[in-house]
């Protein structure tokens, strides 16, 4: 009988993969309450350099074209779709689905990152628009990224929460530094392989495994993040008095559906600044 | 002395089958009433190419209708996307050979195919892929519909992108499609075809058809056709527009131009010189848009044409397939006939000719950058689209008689404004009558950038959000 | 030797103003334009005989550099031995034009190099900054040259250039020429270093690169190879067009050097590609154009051996210098 290599479940920064910098793990069981894995514990340390990986890695992300940001989230789409199966073993594990469930599950976080990287180059067309204002000039308002987004997973699902809330954030330009479901944590490393394999530059998405409610102070006061999605956190009240201090864009628990194929184009304005420019038009 | 030696790309990365027949119903039918289609830079005989007839035709019409009633318009967005960003991973992926193919059948220099037609290829299906599952935001409203099936005829300029750029935005929409390449460059399209079946597209929802003038016309002419999409040649968008009068098919047409390069004396010179050169000698000059006529602010004159005389002598024309050409082909013996005699007649009309010295090979059609200076607006190489990698230069003194001459034609595809002053630019681009103005910059394409003109060069975009209204109903 | 008469170039008396209005007159430069020739040039497919060509022309162009704080007697003779001798297993292989040291090791180059081609270039006037007085950047330049440099490679006055003293920049170049004569009246030949990635700015690069013409450069060059952004292709590519149309205008043909960043054959074969495309076969030889480079020797030594062996090498089959 071969004995398997079993895997250990680390955080994601900056493209890498650290264990925490407090030492700390916790324990996941699975379903039926047996041991599954001892998995990373993110401390406010490990938040601290993740907003600056974050931060490092906005410009160049932004930066990038539509189409090329689009291509990347193409790609992740086919990496996770080669990865199914070990997808399919962590959701059933965690959560005691069915394989047919587990794998709609997957179909739909595959599907919502193809849905998402169709509107890199879209955004801007329908969003964007020329305005004819009152006078010789030419005026243009156009959406640019927010920059730096703190986010909570929802609790309740292991992969297509977690998919539905990095997405819309990246899609624009923005980098996102979230927090995992904490019960349910496993797929959420998985998926950092995923875009580690997938040309997606390091910094852009990082992956805290720990406890929202711990993280979730440091985050929310963080004066170097731009935007905070509060989706899977029980206190969202308090952290949105914290995230007032340097004016956060704040997206509330319960505002958009974290549960299907496809996402929503206002969640990803949501996390973007619209910027009007005039030009007098003259010979 | 720095010579270039040869640097072929190799031929053998594309093998042509002996001869083709239409891609009908998901399936290659057999070749008849074959002609040979040539590559222009030898004149040599690449395959025998299918000559549609109505039978053809017909067949191809109903495998269409066919795979949009029951197949096609049953599948949700998303479906049809994937199948699009299919397709675009395939064209990544044979990109190299879809290159070589482009260029030994079209004539232009695999430096082109390889950079710039092949990439816009698969960035426009990635493009529209995109657009599948998001028809609720093109501006129509919710669920816009589809029209059904869709003739497209392309031309033989950029044949493969052309395809792209027809049938990306058709089938994001929901339509299936009948297409019909020109009659000299029809190899990539049926590559394209095999690429459709590699992707698993289900049958009839891209259909080839190949053969002539007449064929395209029994095409646009067939009753169950619900919208008809033609790039080419203003003389046969009349035809077509004739043809459809009086139907219910809706009709987007890419006509000709004979677009206006405006220099300013306050230009960046040397990047303006490069804007010109792009902007007629790329692909032969065979291009829609091209930069035929170059206004160049009197004051600038004498400064500009000789540091582009110069640029120019060092354009290498010559094999397509050697990775440093410049200049290819003229893509037939027909079209270089009627660059020649436009030439001709500028000449006679009191222009001055003026050409580097290019030394050029004995077989396939050739014709050298050229100048012609000392143009006047009456004058026909000022009017008449020549198609081909010629000049037409004439002065203006100030932007508002810049703007009149460059508006001063029936068409209205494209300008061009050189200039370092921006509100310049931003009044000069509202008065042009162009539906793409270029600043700064010339013949740029982007699969979110819509493309399309006023007038005679026809009506419709094509690319961006503006390019998919054309393939929904409630558009026009 | 055609003689520039600054003042009938500019149109007037040398101010600071009507250097200013002259500079600003110049045509400006796109980005985006300037950067897309840059690069459609790069996909030149250089092979064969026309590679081999090029390589040796790579090394014959080079001023083979060491610019350390820690550079002494021996490592300065280490570094001339190699540019004598670049590949004792292939004799054919061309020396490079110079070799480019600090002033105070100006002596042992001389020494090392012995009576040969191989000429000595020493940097100068408070290299890499400049940010010294007046007098001891001159003092900086007779050293090297009393030590025996029969090249010098000032750096401007950046930031004179861009708080707009251009008479400033325009006055030290000419004194810097002065202090580079000798007594036998001929003069050691005068690189003038832009430091364009500190310029930022083509539009600024191209005026530093004829106000350093108007002063007397006999070369230009971008960088000192100490700053994050060092030569690239279009900065080279800009100021090729500007030596272009100063040779239409002025008759004088001046020269132009990239340093630092260029390490590979693959950059050096595009730099020669531009310079042929952009100004011409009279700019293709060690006169008009160099390399400041290190590095770049072992690439191309490689790719030499490359070319006439049929595979590829190693670092084990060139030396460390």
């Amino acid at each position: 009988m071969r004995l398997e290599v079993k895997k250990t479940y680390k955080l994601f920064i900056g493209g890498k993969f650290p264990r925490s910098e407090s030492g700390r793990v916790y324990k996941v069981n699975d379903h039926k309450g047996e041991f599954l894995a001892n998995v990373a514990k993110a401390s406010r340390k490990d938040s601290r350099d993740a907003v600056v990986a974050a931060r490092a890695a906005q410009s160049g992300w932004a930066g990038a074209t539509a189409y090329n940001r689009g291509q990347i989230l193409y790609r992740i789409a086919e990496m996770l779709e080669g990865r199914r199966e070990q997808f399919v073993e962590e959701i059933r594990a965690l959560t005691g689905k069915t394989d047919k469930q587990a794998n709609l599950e997957v179909d739909q976080a595959i599907d919502s990152f193809v849905w998402h990287a169709g509107w890199t180059d879209k955004i801007e067309s329908v969003a964007g628009n020329m305005n004819p204002v009152a006078g010789p000039f030419f005026n243009i308002s156009t959406n640019q990224p927010t920059g730096v987004v703190a986010a909570f997973a929802p609790q309740e699902t292991a992969l297509v929460g977690l998919v539905n809330t990095i997405a819309p954030a990246i899609v624009s330009g923005n980098t996102i530094v979230i927090v995992s479901s904490e019960q349910l944590p496993l797929p959420a490393s998985t998926f950092a392989e995923v875009l580690e394999t997938s040309d997606l530059p390091g910094g852009v998405v990082n992956i805290l495994t720990g406890n929202a409610a711990e993280l979730g102070s440091w985050l929310a006061s963080h004066l170097d993040v731009n935007a905070v999605d509060l989706e899977g956190t029980s206190n969202a009240a308090e952290l949105e008095m914290l995230a007032a201090e340097n004016l956060k864009r704040v997206i509330r628990p319960g505002s958009y559906s974290r549960q299907s194929a496809t996402g929503s184009l206002q969640h990803i304005l949501d996390l973007m600044e619209l910027k009007t420019v005039w030009h007098p038009k003259g010979h | 002395m720095f010579e270039y030696a040869p640097a072929p790309e190799s031929k053998d990365l594309v093998k042509f089958q002996d001869s083709y027949g239409h891609f009908i119903g998901g399936k290659f039918t057999k070749p008849s009433a074959t002609y040979q289609t040539i590559n222009p830079a030898t004149e040599q005989y690449l395959a025998a190419i299918s000559h549609g007839t109505a039978k053809d035709v017909d067949a191809a019409v109903k495998a269409a209708r066919n795979a949009y009633e029951k197949t096609w318009s049953k599948l949700d967005g998303a479906t049809r996307g994937k199948y699009l960003y299919r397709i675009a991973r395939i064209i990544q992926e044979r990109a190299r050979e879809l290159a070589v193919a482009e260029t030994l059948n079209n004539g232009k220099p695999i430096k082109e195919t390889r950079d710039v037609d092949i990439p816009l290829v698969a960035s426009w299906f990635f493009y529209y892929a995109g657009w599948a599952d998001k028809l609720d935001y093109a501006g129509l409203g919710p669920n816009p519909a589809a029209h059904g099936v869709a003739a497209q005829i392309v031309p033989w300029n950029f044949p493969l992108m052309m395809l792209a750029w027809k049938i990306a935005p058709a089938l994001a929409a929901g339509n299936t499609v009948v297409l019909k390449p020109a009659e000299t460059t029809p190899l990539t399209a049926l590559l394209f075809a095999e690429i459709c079946q590699q992707a698993e597209l289900p049958d009839g929802v891209v259909n080839i058809v190949t053969g002539f003038g007449d064929t395209g016309a029994m095409l646009v002419d067939h009753k169950d056709v619900n919208k008809v999409a033609f790039t080419g040649s203003t003389d046969v968008g009349r035809l077509i527009a004739k043809q459809i009068a009086g139907t219910n098919k809706k009709a987007t047409l890419e006509l000709g131009g004979k677009a206006a390069n405006i220099v300013f004396e306050d230009a960046a010179l040397d990047q303006a010189v490069e804007g010109i050169v792009t902007g007629i000698f790329f692909n032969q000059g065979h291009v829609c848009c091209a930069g035929s006529r170059l206004l160049v602010q009197e004051s600038v004159q004498d400064v500009l044409l000789k540091k582009l005389k110069r640029r120019m002598e060092t354009i290498r024309l010559g094999d397509p397939m050697d990775k440093n050409t410049d200049i290819g082909a003229i893509n037939s013996k027909a079209q270089l006939t009627k660059i020649e005699k436009l030439v001709k007649q500028g000449v006679k009309e009191g222009g001055e000719r003026w050409a580097p010295n290019c030394p050029m090979p004995k077989n396939g059609f050739w014709f050298a950058p050229t100048l012609i200076t000392g143009v006047s607006p009456a004058n026909t190489v000022a009017r008449e689209e020549i198609f081909g990698p010629v000049l037409s230069v004439m002065t203006f003194r100030t932007p508002a008689e810049a703007v009149a001459k460059a508006n001063n034609s029936p068409y209205g595809l494209s300008a061009g404004i050189w200039t370092e002053k921006g509100s310049r630019i931003l009044k000069l681009a509202d008065q042009l009558n162009a539906g793409v103005v270029w600043a700064n910059t010339y013949n740029q394409f982007d699969p979110a950038s819509p493309f399309g003109g006023f007038k005679e060069s026809g009506y419709g975009r094509e690319g961006g959000r503006h390019g998919l209204l054309s393939y929904l109903k409630g558009a026009n | 030797m055609p003689i520039i008469d600054p003042e009938a170039i500019v149109g007037s008396r040398i101010t600071n103003q009507s250097l200013s209005r002259w500079l600003h007159s110049l045509p400006g430069v796109d980005k985006v334009g300037l950067e897309a020739r840059a690069a459609a040039l790069s996909t030149r497919s250089i092979k064969t005989t026309s590679k081999a060509w090029a390589l040796d022309m790579a090394i014959s162009m080079m001023d083979l550099t060491t610019l350390e704080g820690a550079d002494t007697k021996e490592r300065v003779r280490s570094l001339c031995l190699k540019a004598l001798t670049p590949d004792p297993d292939d004799l054919t292989t061309p020396q490079p034009a110079a070799i480019c040291v600090y002033g105070d090791m100006v002596k042992h180059a001389k020494e090392a190099l012995g009576k040969g081609k191989i000429q000595v270039a020493a940097v100068a006037t408070a290299f890499p900054s400049g940010r010294a007085s007046l007098a001891v950047k001159l003092l900086d330049t007779k050293d090297a040259v009393n030590a025996g440099a029969d090249e010098i490679d000032m750096v401007i006055d950046r930031g004179a250039f861009l708080s707009g003293q251009y008479l400033e920049v325009y006055k030290l170049i000419q004194a810097v020429k002065k202090a580079c004569e000798r007594k036998d009246g001929s003069h050691a030949h005068l690189k003038v270093i832009l430091e364009t990635g500190e310029l930022e700015t083509y539009d600024n690069i191209r005026r530093a690169s004829y106000l350093a013409m108007l002063a007397g450069a006999d070369f230009i060059k971008t960088s000192t190879g100490k700053v994050s952004v060092n030569a690239t292709l279009p900065t080279t590519l800009l100021m090729l067009e500007a030596v272009r149309d100063w040779y239409d205008e002025t008759k004088i043909q001046i020269g132009v050097k990239p340093a630092g960043g260029i390490r590979t054959s693959k950059d050096a074969i595009k730099y020669l590609v531009v310079v042929k495309e952009i100004a011409g076969e009279k700019w293709l030889t060690p006169k008009y154009f160099r390399f400041g480079a290190s590095s770049l020797l072992n690439d191309v030594l490689m790719q030499r051996q490359k070319l006439s062996t049929g595979h590829y090498s190693g670092r084990d089959y060139v030396s460390v210098d």
